[in-house]
């Protein structure tokens, strides 16, 4: 594609999205608009862990662990040294916690994302050292790490119980300009020579290699990458939600990305972001399963009965397309 | 420009490669021949950088590179193409040659990310010399194809455009012929004579078809068990005593 190609292309998408995010928003109720949100938030987290383990083929369970390292950044940011006071509960905050703070959301957004892609870089190095199953494994151990070590350290993270009254600047725009941000940056990566060279690692490590790329650097990379955005996305979680706690980002987090993920099919941003608003749009969906009220022929709703039902409608879109919806190919290839 | 001194490979209590030397000159084509088994293609993983020799030294134009980390060697101009074919399945023809190019293309993680002109500069001019190599190799038509769709012959092409990509003078090839008809191998022969010319190559070459060896090959040299057991004219290796009995067993049978 040409610059002049890409860039008008570039300039059209985010105005006609633009355009539709401030006509939602002043036209849809409180409540679509909360779900919409949530989902550009979760957008933003697919697509950036399609990153590692869809173009770049690395089985990795970490992104509970830097959304919450984002979401923590960012709470401890936000907040002013009073409201710390009042916030930490279960023990007096160190020192240095209560002093540190930032106004500009943006700038806390930033911050979050590059702590989480700091601690990503110094998971690098003994984290690539295995593949496949062992990769699975030692990435699922940081996510552990990550909530027992907010768990026990209540003078830095207020322990379980967590941190609330976190200030929501992210608000539906915002959120949703983010998402656009974070789809064309990751459009970038994988449509260069880094994104050719984590799709060669994924199909042939030795083969790529052998082309001269240096595959431990690539992987670094795509995972470096790949947690900015999940920090980024733990802070807007952090901020639309209010409040935080270690069990919003145990591994059932990580789970439901990567349902999407394969769903949408492994190595496709298109893909990732078409099964976010099927996941995330069907779950809220099928809420009224759970309704007592809720009747079908003569059946009523049971709570968790929505899970049941939304768990046989993955199981028969797996069957029908088992390399997911759009396989590794983003919509705008399909026809070829 | 290359030159094996001494090398020894042992997996565990198996030697793979017996105390190999050679030597190969500018320009050359030089065969690596052997029987199933006698370490061809760990000479080709030791001069890569894929395995680290137990004993012994690598040399290419004169700098010791045992051991060193195999995108550092293709950096150096040493390229290889892979016995069973090896190419990344997901991309096109056209990809899979633009890997080669990874070091090549001058643009960093910025800017790309964010698009800087040099970013479309770069890509523009690789693309051009990417489909140069592919119309070299007659692939030009195919270059949009998904690589794994194309005919066997085909593929081991694409492996060999790939490899030239990464602009190297030493090229090894391992088996280019295998799976070929008489017809398809004679045409490789053909384009391996065009690319030396075209590329300044050396090429070191592993192979079983003897006729495609005597045809495209300068010197041999035939490994059994990790040992080199002839040295020389592939015209002469057919009348070796002991390359015949590496290859068909010992016909000696007393009384």
């Amino acid at each position: 594609m040409s610059a002049k190609k890409y860039f008008s292309l570039i300039a059209l998408i985010t105005v006609l999205y633009v355009a539709f995010l401030f006509l939602t928003n002043a036209s849809l109720d409180f409540y679509t608009i909360t779900v919409l949100s949530n989902i550009y938030i979760f957008v933003i987290l697919a697509v950036s862990y399609n990153l590692i383990n869809g173009v770049t083929g690395q089985f990795s369970l970490e992104p509970n662990g830097f959304v919450a390292i984002g979401a923590y950044v960012t709470a401890l940011l936000i907040l002013t040294p009073g409201e710390k006071l009042d916030a930490f509960t279960l023990a007096k905050p160190l020192d240095f916690i209560a002093a540190i703070h930032i106004g500009n959301p943006y700038l806390v957004l930033v911050i979050s994302g590059v702590v989480s892609s700091l601690v990503a870089l110094t998971l690098a190095f003994p984290v690539f050292r295995v593949r496949g199953d062992y990769l699975a494994i030692v990435t699922l151990g940081f996510g552990l790490i990550i909530r027992f070590i907010l768990i026990n350290n209540p003078q830095i993270s207020n322990g379980s119980s967590g941190i609330s009254g976190i200030d929501d600047f992210a608000n539906y725009i915002m959120v949703g300009v983010v998402a656009l941000i974070t789809v064309i940056l990751v459009y970038n990566i994988v449509y260069s020579k880094f994104g050719r060279a984590m799709k060669a690692v994924r199909d042939d490590e030795d083969a790529a290699l052998a082309m001269g790329v240096n595959t431990m650097k690539i992987k670094t990379l795509a995972f470096v990458s790949s947690a900015f955005f999940e920090g980024m996305a733990g802070g807007l979680l952090a901020s639309s939600i209010g409040s935080i706690s270690p069990d919003q980002f145990s591994f059932m987090l990580t789970f439901q990305l990567l349902v999407i993920i394969v769903l949408g099919g492994l190595g496709s941003i298109s893909g990732s972001i078409i099964a976010t608003f099927l996941v995330m749009g069907g779950m809220e969906i099928l809420r009224v399963l759970d309704d007592r009220n809720f009747e079908f022929l003569g059946l009523h709703g049971v709570p968790g009965l929505r899970m049941v039902v939304f768990s046989v409608l993955l199981i028969v879109i797996m069957i029908f397309a088992r390399r997911g919806l759009l396989g590794d190919k983003e919509i705008w290839e399909l026809k070829k | 420009m290359i030159e094996l001194k001494n090398v020894t490979m042992k997996f565990g209590g198996v030697v793979a490669i017996n105390n190999l030397s050679f030597k190969v000159s500018l320009g050359e084509t030089f065969g690596l021949i052997g029987p199933n088994g006698a370490g061809k293609t760990t000479v080709f993983n030791i001069i890569t950088g894929h395995y680290k020799p137990t004993n012994g030294k690598v040399f290419f134009k004169n700098e010791d590179i045992t051991g060193k980390s195999p995108d550092y060697i293709v950096k150096l101009g040493i390229a290889r193409t892979f016995q069973n074919i090896r190419l990344f399945g997901s991309m096109s023809v056209l990809e899979n040659v633009l890997i080669g190019f990874h070091n090549h293309m001058d643009y960093s993680f910025f800017e790309a990310l964010f698009r800087f002109p040099k970013f479309f500069k770069e890509e523009e001019r690789f693309k051009k010399e990417a489909l140069l190599i592919l119309k070299i190799l007659g692939l030009e038509k195919k270059a949009n194809y998904k690589a794994t769709s194309l005919s066997y012959g085909e593929q081991r092409k694409v492996e060999i455009a790939r490899a030239l990509a990464t602009s190297p003078s030493l090229l090894l090839l391992d088996e280019p012929a295998a799976g070929m008809n008489p017809k398809e191998s004679d045409e490789l022969a053909n384009i391996l004579d065009i690319i030396k010319k075209e590329f300044d190559l050396t090429i070191l070459l592993i192979e079983h078809d003897m006729k495609f060896v005597q045809k495209v090959c300068n010197r041999v040299l035939v490994l059994d068990y990790g040992k080199t057991i002839f040295e020389g004219k592939p015209s002469d290796m057919l009348k070796d005593e002991k390359v015949i009995k590496a290859y068909l067993g010992d016909f000696d049978v007393e009384s």
